[in-house]
């Protein structure tokens, strides 16, 4: 401790001003750095999510070029507006929801000429942060083949459990629609179904604790599926 | 014959049982119990803490002489933050599953106390050398137990080890049943309690 230099204040000053120089320009570097490879990953989780709730990949566990592969073969992107009218000219994926707000992309499931089952993007808030997902509809657009939440900052172990298979599973064949057609979407219920409620094709098991992150996600999913009703009745009007 | 001297060995091997960070200490069960549903992110949440602790311990102790003494907590947040940031960005970009499953908790080991605490109590005191090797040692202390919890909840709550079934279908037709209280945190307080039992008696540890 011979070394101990005088503290002064404009030592002291100089002293954490250094040190925080040095630790920003080494975290704005090895970010910079590993800018590209992160965005990678985060396209390939994008993908493989469109993917899985169109029950197209069941597991990660191959390398990203059978993902996209998977996704440039299978999966049919467009773009439609609040009328219900294809938009030409635009790319889906680039869509961004917060500044193009009109513009609706759609990620279809194409089996041969056929349209399988159609994916869309849902986003919102929930208790604490946006929670973004996908949700998709069989071909009759009613019932729901699937939904994810790939990116969310909820309570670990409370909210945070909407991206588990657990949950996310009580979503599979239930109906947006009610009996006259028209869109109800589809709700989550607080705590566990007891069976005798009305229109428990619509109802979905909660999660305890996570009551006001699943309210969350019940408003912007209705939303969502209201802002694509026009496109989804022309669809529905030329199949029948 | 060995690179490390009979005292160096101490600052590795203390914490790893006498004085180990979660068990005699209690420090740091919260990500401890987070992350050990699964033996993976057990392991990666490890490397991450072995690699903050260690590094930390060592540029702190680099600066030892230098920081003035009023402002040296908010100096060793900002080396420790600085690191945990790094480390998230790495695993994002090299290991972007795990490290959506470990979500918060790799930015939580900015407050995991063994961190700060190894800064405060070892680093600020010691050389560089000794210092990395008292963060390699606590590293390990933590790791261990993260481990070993992590084993006994992967095995008996999912029936699997690192993903792969390791109890047999013919188990399971006899009735065998997964323990589903070991995937939630309530299993993991149970298993740290009897691992913390374990390591006392045989340390002869007895808390004041």
């Amino acid at each position: 401790m011979a070394s101990k230099p005088r503290i002064t204040k404009a030592y002291t000053l100089g002293f954490a001003a250094a040190i925080t120089m040095a630790c920003s320009i080494l975290l704005a570097s090895a970010a910079t750095l590993l800018k590209e490879r992160q965005d990678q990953n985060v396209e390939l989780d994008i993908k493989y999510n469109i993917l899985s709730v169109l029950g197209l990949a069941e597991n990660k566990d191959v390398d990203a070029q059978t993902i996209f592969d998977l996704y440039d073969n299978n999966v049919k992107t467009f773009v439609v507006d609040l009328e219900g009218k294809l938009v030409s000219g635009e790319i889906a994926e680039e869509i961004d929801p917060r500044s193009q707000p009109d513009l609706l992309p759609v990620y279809a499931r194409q089996d041969g000429e056929m349209i399988s089952a159609y994916c869309i993007p849902t986003q919102g808030k929930a208790l604490w942060s946006t929670v973004k997902g996908y949700i998709a509809l069989e071909q009759d657009l009613n019932t729901v083949k699937g939904i994810t939440f790939y990116s969310h900052g909820e309570t670990p172990g409370l909210g945070g459990e909407i991206d588990k298979s657990w949950f996310t599973d009580g979503f599979k064949g239930k109906s947006i629609l009610n009996n006259a057609g028209e869109t109800v979407s589809i709700h989550i219920v607080k705590g566990k179904l007891r069976g005798d409620e009305k229109g428990p094709e619509h109802l979905i098991d909660g999660i305890s604790g996570a009551t006001l992150t699943t309210k969350g996600l019940n408003q912007f999913i209705k939303t969502t599926l209201k802002k694509y009703e026009p496109y989804f009745k022309t669809v529905r009007g030329e199949t029948s | 014959m060995s690179i490390l001297s009979k005292k160096d060995m101490g600052f590795l091997k203390d914490p790893l049982m006498d004085n180990n960070p979660i068990a005699t200490q209690v420090l740091g069960i919260c990500s401890a119990l987070a992350v050990t549903v699964q033996l993976q992110t057990a392991i990666v949440m490890s490397l991450a803490v072995i690699a903050v602790v260690s590094i930390s311990n060592v540029l702190i102790s680099l600066i030892r002489n230098k920081v003035p003494s009023n402002i040296r907590i908010i100096v060793e947040l900002a080396i420790i933050a600085t690191l945990v940031i790094l480390v998230d960005q790495v695993l994002k970009a090299y290991l972007y599953d795990i490290s959506k499953q470990l979500s918060v908790f790799v930015g939580l080991i900015i407050t995991n106390c063994i961190v700060l605490g190894r800064a405060e109590a070892f680093a600020l005191q010691n050389k560089p050398w000794p210092s990395f090797l008292d963060g390699v040692g606590n590293g390990l202390g933590y790791s261990m137990i993260l481990i070993v919890v992590a084993f006994g909840r992967e095995l008996l709550g999912s029936g699997t080890l690192f993903g792969i079934q390791v109890i047999p279908d013919a188990a399971y037709a006899a009735g065998y049943q997964n323990m589903g209280l070991m995937v939630l945190a309530p299993g993991a307080f149970i298993l740290l309690g009897l691992i913390i039992w374990v390591q006392r008696t045989l340390t002869g540890t007895v808390a004041d």
